[in-house]
């Protein structure tokens, strides 16, 4: 028992791992097998990137100290602005990336304005949640544009691997998450940005650049959530302006289950990408054992609060057992 | 004669309207170690943050060993040998011991311009060595933070100091919150900052503490200057009458 504490308290994310196998196997059996076919899995981890790249920007984000509320709307502008551009017959790349370096300045925006103001970056998000929603829907003209029918998305979208099992946003996904991780277990930047989330004034005193830190940050976070909503929009072939609706939250709530400290200082990788998978397993697994969709919300729900809840306390307890021997 | 190791010379600050610092000048000899007393809103934490980088003066000139130099942030501060061990604001509670000692100075193993991966077997190694080398006992460099007793995240807070290196050591309420064992340790490897070739500025709301401690008592009261002698040569009642 004290050796699961101790593995707990190394590797907290490591319980939502334990979380995840169990839901696998209860949805498995209540499926009657059909939760972890082929078919299933491709569906999960096709669609996992996207939410997941959120998740992983807003959980880095958070570590340094900082809310992002836009990345929803970062989340379907930075694609509609892609889109448009390759209907105007800009290079499929070259849309990319200037959609990401919009996507970068939502990001810089958000930082400047809630360091520059000292004002809460919950606030500051919230408006730009607003006002880049907005401006989604003012430049798609209240209309999803079409995209050309020979568009090349295979680099993004196209099943490989063996039976095709997944997309190719998978292994971008993979990439990213490894290189996210890289930077914040294994760099001196990781190391400023945990340190400026766990006490601003130590890590100033100390001649971290918390501003700089901060900012990179916030534009790291929207980058991510633009790159997550082109593999989206690539996927379903159509720039809706209405997507990522609701998803800046869901974001929070893989962070949090991941392990993920709201007051800042704590939180890995490892736990964004398995709050996400644990977002994504609910959601189909309740579809898969036919319960009623629109529990979708109130499960993810109570595993937000659960998590938080255990965290807490298994934490406190693993604490007292070791200080005990 | 050597010139003062770290020199003041008539430092203004204001704060939005609030005249905090005015005037200040204040020299300290290499291998003193000089206590700095006053009340809330003396204007110590304002002197200090000027001498760690933190803040900027607004009028005045900063000398360290005769040469005019421009504190402009923590990290120039550490540049020039001035560590600063303030009484909260030291450590990252969420990290492990091995991070706070070396977070802003990571050792790399493959990095540019200054960013790049984190060489962890060295900063374990360095970090025991240094903790270690001010006869600290903890079980592992990796233990977090928010695991270990006031004094001793102190400790490691000192150090990190010494392990840099420091010239000057700037400690700000070293003892408070801290164990009357504790702070017996502390105030004894302040006393032995001399012979360790380092200078010391010690603040303190406590006289005894300072006068048991310190070659000499600084005491400042509404942003000036009100006291200087060498503690040989004053008490416990001179100081608290001046103040």
């Amino acid at each position: 028992m004290r050796n699961l504490f101790r593995i707990y308290l190394e590797k907290p994310e490591l319980a939502g791992v334990a979380l995840l196998v169990v839901l696998a196997a209860l949805f498995e059996a209540r499926s009657g097998g059909a939760f972890l076919s082929g078919d299933n899995l491709r569906g999960i981890l096709g669609l996992l990137p996207e939410v997941g790249l959120v998740s992983i920007g807003v959980t880095v984000l958070m570590i340094c100290g900082e809310f992002d509320l836009s990345v929803g709307s970062t989340f379907a502008l930075t694609p509609m602005a892609t889109s448009l551009l390759i209907i105007a017959g800009v290079p499929t790349r070259a849309a990319i990336l200037l959609g990401l370096l919009l996507a970068a300045a939502i990001g810089f925006a958000n930082g400047f304005i809630t360091l520059t103001f000292a004002i809460p970056s919950f606030i500051a998000t919230l408006g730009m949640l607003f006002i880049v929603r907005s401006l989604t829907v003012v430049i798609s003209g209240g209309f999803p544009p079409l995209l050309p029918d020979d568009l090349a998305t295979g680099e993004f979208t196209q099943f490989v691997g063996p039976g095709g099992l997944f997309r190719t946003s998978f292994i971008w996904f993979l990439a990213i998450a490894f290189a996210a991780s890289a930077l914040i277990a294994n760099s001196n930047v990781g190391n400023w940005i945990k340190a400026t989330g766990g006490h601003l004034e130590a890590a100033e005193a100390m001649g971290v650049p918390v501003r700089r830190v901060k900012l990179f940050c916030f534009m790291l976070c929207s980058v991510m959530a633009g790159f997550g909503g082109i593999i989206q929009v690539f996927r379903l072939h159509s720039p809706l302006p209405s997507i990522g609706d609701g998803l800046e939250l869901q974001a929070v709530a893989a962070a949090v289950i991941g392990g993920t400290a709201l007051s800042g200082g704590v939180g890995t990788v490892l736990g964004a990408v398995v709050g996400a998978l644990l977002i994504r397993v609910i959601d189909n697994g309740l579809v898969m054992t036919q319960v009623d969709a629109n529990w979708f919300k109130f499960a993810v729900g109570a595993l937000t609060i659960f998590a938080v809840v255990s965290n807490t306390w298994l934490r406190r307890t693993a604490r007292r057992i070791k200080v005990a021997g | 004669m050597t010139p003062p190791l770290i020199s003041v010379r008539h430092i203004h600050k204001w704060y939005a309207g609030v005249h905090a610092l005015k005037g200040v000048t204040l020299d300290v000899q290499p291998r003193e170690v000089v206590g700095l007393v006053g009340d809330n809103g003396a204007g110590k934490s304002t002197l200090i943050k000027i001498l760690s980088g933190v803040l900027q003066p607004d009028k005045g000139e900063i000398r360290v060993g005769g040469q005019r130099v421009a504190i402009t942030s923590p990290k120039v501060a550490m540049r020039f040998g001035v560590e600063t061990i303030y009484q909260d604001a030291s450590m990252v509670p969420t990290m492990s011991i091995a991070r706070n000692l070396f977070i802003g100075r990571e050792p790399l193993r493959l990095g540019i311009g200054g960013i790049g991966l984190i060489d962890h077997d060295r900063m374990r190694r360095e970090a025991i060595k240094a903790i270690a080398d001010v006869d600290l006992h903890l079980r592992s460099p990796d233990a977090s933070l928010a695991d270990l007793s006031g004094g001793q995240r102190q400790g490691v807070a000192i150090a990190r100091a010494m392990h840099f290196k420091s010239r000057i050591l700037i400690l700000d309420e070293p003892t408070n919150h801290l164990s009357v064992k504790e702070t017996a340790k502390v105030l004894g490897f302040v006393r032995g900052l001399p012979a360790q070739g380092v200078t010391g500025i010690l603040i303190s709301h406590n006289l005894h503490h300072v006068l048991q401690s310190c070659d000499r008592v600084v005491a400042m009261a509404r942003g000036e200057i009100v006291f200087d002698k060498q503690v040989a040569e004053t008490s416990v009642e001179e100081v608290s009458d001046v103040l």
